[in-house]
């Protein structure tokens, strides 16, 4: 193996509230290979955005405080003073965002907000930097894109505008291109559309990319490797072969839920899983999870899992249960009885 | 092309049925709130039976509602005679055109001065947040906002004409030199007002300002501007503040017509600059009611068109509301 | 490890719980805003020796009537019995000159006015006026504005483009201007206006509570027909029209509780606002009238003696900035209480 492109470990991000600490990322350890795309998925408020937007220390909150180093090319980013770190930014690793309505800026052409990030990192002309912007709107895919460039933000439909979205991410050639649920606030048809661009752009740039979504689905199309989120830790990560033919965690096994059912459609949203996610001002002294767990044990009160490779393949988990335990439950059943199908 | 157009001849149609609506308005409370007797009123102090007659034979009091609005109204903008009965028959109109000048030279400086200076504060707390130069910075700007601005006037002079005008304060000449006869003398017999005038607005913008920064840092293209890799100031500069000033500067537009429909008769008093406030006042102390009439319709009508002008302004800052 | 030193700001943490009671919520963030409560306990304290200007101005200086000019009266100055109106004295030694301070509880501690009157006490008479108008017209023009913008909200339609389009009007009047006329034609009529059964006399202290309550109704009324729409969206209250509730009962059961926390945000800075209206009218003397003082009235009185007695305007000055600035702070305190993200705005 080659040393990764990107490489976190340990990560932590703890806010400070009116009412107390929230760990909001806990321990995180991931790598990002060139020209890899990494799943990220959970519920909501796992701490999937965080974690992405620490590494591209974007978070601004000044009572957020940060643990754990994050690897780019060899360096800390967490150690960078501001003015590296910008250089990076936009030209190394790129990022886009759920929503795209709200994403760009309303009071600026599109072309000029695609054009402002090009000048930023490159020594070009201001007709450079347009040319180089209607190219790149070309390439994800706007009509018309010479005219479309003089456009404001609020002129583009919802993917109209993650194409935009898109185009300036990939502006600059990155090596890594972050995308916290590119899809999430846009309609079905588009969705699949979005998607398509984003590989296209991972096979003719060879761009690394992280995927952070609430679709399984989604994952299983585009992922070559796979982390689970749960309560700000990684509970699982592994191949997307691994996840999806044998996953480990039931966790996973919920969210899985009723993919593994071929006789029905694809749900698009991770399966419901009964039961909340615990507090993270308040996390169990032990696994996270057990409350909501079908098969938790005493141990699962009092000790924290680790996430460990105890099948010897790379592939990790964070369950106490053995191995022979978990296959026995995953031999009795395909869909454990803790999943509920979403109505 | 013709949306922008539609959109200005609404605009203009409304801001001519406001117009009607406050000389209908301001027309009630003069010649109609019960109980009240206009001619008494319009006459000025301890009127004569003769000058009540006139009066009311001049303004057509004893003819039908709509002839007595139709004739004020004429006097006030067609043949402009309206005259002051306090004042010996004094012509008004000329009198407000003649004070309007100085008025625009009062609020025009003051304005500079404060939309800089709030500018420079409401950056420097917005940025500063989290150490205790912000909350430093806005308490002043509450202090400022708190002062009423005739006392603050008083104070200023008190300081610049009594107790420092010996030392530093020598050079200051409170009072109004025209801007075409000395541009000097304009500048230090205005220089004091200015700074006074703008005090109360370097609060409020600062404090604007600031709020809107806070809540523009928090919007997902500020994010995506520093996910660029701009520097702080070049986002804070082009996408944070640039989007703030389109609050900032239509509040500007409105506050700059008040000033200058009237609001800066307290400035104009306490510091003896006779702009169109001056004369209102002095209308006051007179109980000279027609000048004030006057004075209102005309002050509200600049403020109507500072309004629309607002709007118009607004879609040419903000590309989310221009008509397409 | 590498733990990045951001910048700690002990203020404006982040609420993490939902769903709480709101108002035992914003009663704690109040609690602990040490700024606001010392606002809220400095507005109490001016209000408290405001009340308290008869036990001054009777028990301590044993003045009979402290509004009735006193021109040839005596005081107490450095152990010395001296006339509260000095020959010569001031800049050019012409004329009388009232007293300066003597800083002697009791004893023309502030001075005199124009008229003898000692000072100090005119300063706690004057801001009972002040405070009373203040708070008066701040409560009626929050009701006034509340009420119509409850039916605004509620009715909608064609009421609600009624009402809204009165309110643009009487907004783009400038505030002080229409407040000057208004206050002049009734200052033109010696015996008092009659409306209806009842007649105001120009020199009532309801005069210019009535006028800047008015004036600043379309202020309260904007943000809260604004909220009064949005709760009107809100499922609750078409589930209650469902079940067949009464008009009534709708907009003061439902609606009002919802919207009556914007009305508590804005009362305070409204109130900020009107004291410093009616400073502002009095001192173009079109506010109260004599024989009734306010604050600015005395600055108004105090201007022809600001080169010989300062003391005259600078003391009510100081009590009108200390109480609008505590009544700022808290107006601030509260809607950070309830509302920590609050869009809304006072001018
Ligand atoms: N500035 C902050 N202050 C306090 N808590 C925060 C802050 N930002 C995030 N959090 C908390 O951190 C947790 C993780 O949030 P995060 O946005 O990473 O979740 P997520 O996995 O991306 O969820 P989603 O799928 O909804 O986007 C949440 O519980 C959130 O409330
Ligand atoms: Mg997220």
């Amino acid at each position: 193996m080659t040393e990764p492109l990107l490489d976190i470990r340990n990560l932590s991000v703890t806010f400070r509230t009116e009412d107390g600490l929230v760990r909001a990322v806990d321990g995180v350890s991931a790598t990002l290979q060139q020209g890899e795309t990494l799943g990220i998925v959970g519920e909501s408020g796992s701490g999937k955005s965080v974690t992405m937007m620490t590494v591209m220390r974007l978070i601004t909150d000044p009572n957020a405080t940060f643990e754990g180093e994050v690897y780019y090319k060899g360096v800390d980013l967490l150690a960078l003073p501001q003015d590296q770190i910008r250089s990076i930014r936009g030209a190394g690793i790129s990022m886009i965002f759920q929503d795209p309505m709200t994403s760009l800026n309303p009071v600026y052409k599109v072309g000029w907000q695609i054009a402002e990030q090009i000048r930023e990192h490159e020594k070009i002309s201001k007709q450079g930097a347009r040319a180089r912007a209607i190219e790149l709107l070309t390439s994800v895919g706007i009509p018309n894109a010479a005219e479309r460039v003089d456009n404001y933000p609020h002129e583009f439909s919802g993917g109209m505008r993650q194409r935009v979205m898109i185009a300036m991410a990939i502006s600059c050639n990155p090596d890594v291109l972050i995308a916290d649920e590119p899809t999430t606030a846009l309609d079905v048809t588009i969705q699949a559309q979005i998607l398509k661009l984003i590989r296209k752009l991972k096979s003719d740039y060879g761009t690394a990319v992280v995927l952070i979504t609430h679709d399984m689905g989604v994952v299983a199309d585009m992922a070559d490797r796979i982390a689970v989120m749960y309560a700000g830790r990684i509970v699982e990560q592994g191949t997307q072969r691994e996840l999806f033919y044998d996953p480990q965690h039931p966790y996973t096994w919920g969210l899985l839920g009723s993919i593994a059912r071929l006789d029905r459609p694809r749900p698009r949203r991770l399966a419901a899983i009964p039961g909340q996610p615990p507090s993270l001002m308040r996390l169990p002294a032990g696994c996270a999870f057990a409350e909501r767990c079908a098969y938790r044990f005493d141990a699962c009160e009092t000790q924290q899992p680790q996430l460990l490779d105890r099948l010897g393949t790379g592939h990790l988990d964070a369950c106490l249960l053995s191995e022979q335990r978990k296959h026995a439950i995953r031999t009795r059943t395909v869909e454990p009885e803790l999943v509920e199908e979403t109505p | 092309m013709l949306a922008v157009l539609t959109f200005i001849v609404r605009r203009s149609l409304w801001t001519v049925v406001v117009m009607f609506v406050i000389t209908v308005v301001v027309f009630f409370i003069f010649f109609k709130t019960p109980g009240v007797d206009p001619a008494r009123a319009l006459a000025g102090r301890d009127p004569s039976p003769q000058v009540l007659a006139e009066v009311r034979q001049q303004l057509g009091l004893n003819r039908p509602l709509w002839i007595q609005y139709g004739i004020m109204m004429k006097k006030i903008f067609i043949t402009r005679n309206l005259v002051s009965y306090s004042d010996q028959g004094e012509l008004i109109i000329p009198e407000i055109f003649a004070a309007a000048p100085i008025t625009l030279s009062l609020v025009f400086g003051a304005s500079v001065i404060w939309v800089v200076a709030a500018i420079v504060m409401g950056v420097a707390a917005a940025r500063l947040r989290g150490t205790i130069y912000d909350p430093v910075l806005m308490i002043l700007a509450l202090i400022g906002l708190s002062t009423p601005v005739f006392w603050l006037g008083q104070v200023v002079i008190l300081i610049t004409q009594v107790k420092l005008h010996s030392s530093i304060f020598s050079w200051v000449q409170l009072g109004y030199t025209p801007l075409t006869q000395s541009p000097v003398k304009w500048f230090e017999g205005l220089i004091f007002p200015w700074i006074t005038l703008s005090i109360l607005y370097i609060g409020l913008y600062a404090r604007v300002l600031r709020a809107n920064l806070l809540e523009v840092q928090n919007e997902d293209y500020v994010r995506t501007a520093r996910a660029k890799g701009l520097s702080e100031r070049r986002v804070l500069l082009r996408h944070t503040l640039r989007t703030s000033m389109i609050t900032f500067l239509s509040l500007f537009g409105l506050d700059f017509g008040a000033l200058v429909g009237g609001g800066a008769i307290l400035t104009e008093v306490v510091f003896g600059i006779h702009g169109v406030g001056f004369l209102t006042w002095e209308s006051l102390t007179n109980l000279d009611l027609p000048t004030i009439m006057a004075v209102v319709i005309y002050g509200a009508f600049f403020i109507v068109l500072a309004n629309a002008l607002v709007d118009v302004a607004y879609a040419w800052i903000d590309p989310r509301v221009r008509p397409t | 490890m590498a733990a990045i030193a951001e910048q700690v700001s002990t203020t404006e943490l982040r609420p993490a719980a939902a769903g709480r009671n709101p108002w035992a919520l914003a009663w704690r963030r109040l609690r602990s805003n040490r700024i606001a409560l010392a606002a809220l306990g400095l507005f109490i304290l001016i209000v408290v020796v405001c009340l308290a200007a008869p036990l001054y101005a009777h028990d301590l200086a044993h003045i009979g009537n402290p509004l009735s000019p006193n021109l040839n009266g005596t005081t107490v100055a450095n152990g010395k019995v001296v006339p509260i109106m000095q020959e010569g004295g001031g800049i050019l030694h012409l004329g009388e000159t009232p007293i300066g301070p003597t800083w002697s509880l009791g004893h023309y501690f502030l001075g005199a006015d124009g008229l003898g009157r000692d000072v100090a006490s005119l300063v706690l008479y004057g801001g009972r006026a002040s405070l009373q108008i203040g708070l008066a017209s701040a409560v009626i023009c929050c009701v006034v504005a509340t009420v119509f913008a409850l039916i605004a909200g509620f009715f909608g339609g064609l009421t609600d483009t009624i009402l809204s389009r009165i309110m643009d009007i009487v907004w783009s009047f400038p505030v002080i201007l229409l407040a000057i006329c208004i206050a002049t034609v009734l200052l033109t009529q010696p015996n008092g206006v009659k409306v209806g059964f009842l007649t105001i006399y120009a020199t009532s202290l309801w005069v210019p509570t009535f006028i800047i309550a008015l004036i600043y109704v379309p202020y309260v009324y904007r943000p809260v027909r604004g909220q009064v729409l949005s709760v009107v969206q809100k499922e609750f209250v078409e589930a209650s029209i469902a079940q067949g509730a009464s008009n009534f009962r709708l907009i003061f059961s439902e609606i009002l509780p919802n919207v009556i926390s914007t009305v508590i945000v804005l009362l305070p800075l409204i109130t900020a606002t009107n004291i410093l209206t009616e400073s502002a009218l009095s001192y173009l003397s079109v506010g109260v009238q004599p024989p009734n003082v306010s604050w600015g009235t005395i600055i108004a009185d105090g201007q022809d003696l600001l080169y010989t007695r300062p003391w005259v305007s600078l003391a009510p000055g100081i009590m009108i900035v200390l109480t609008v600035l505590a009544l700022n702070v808290l107006g601030d305190g509260v809607r950070d209480a309830l509302d920590p993200r609050a869009k809304l705005r006072v001018k």
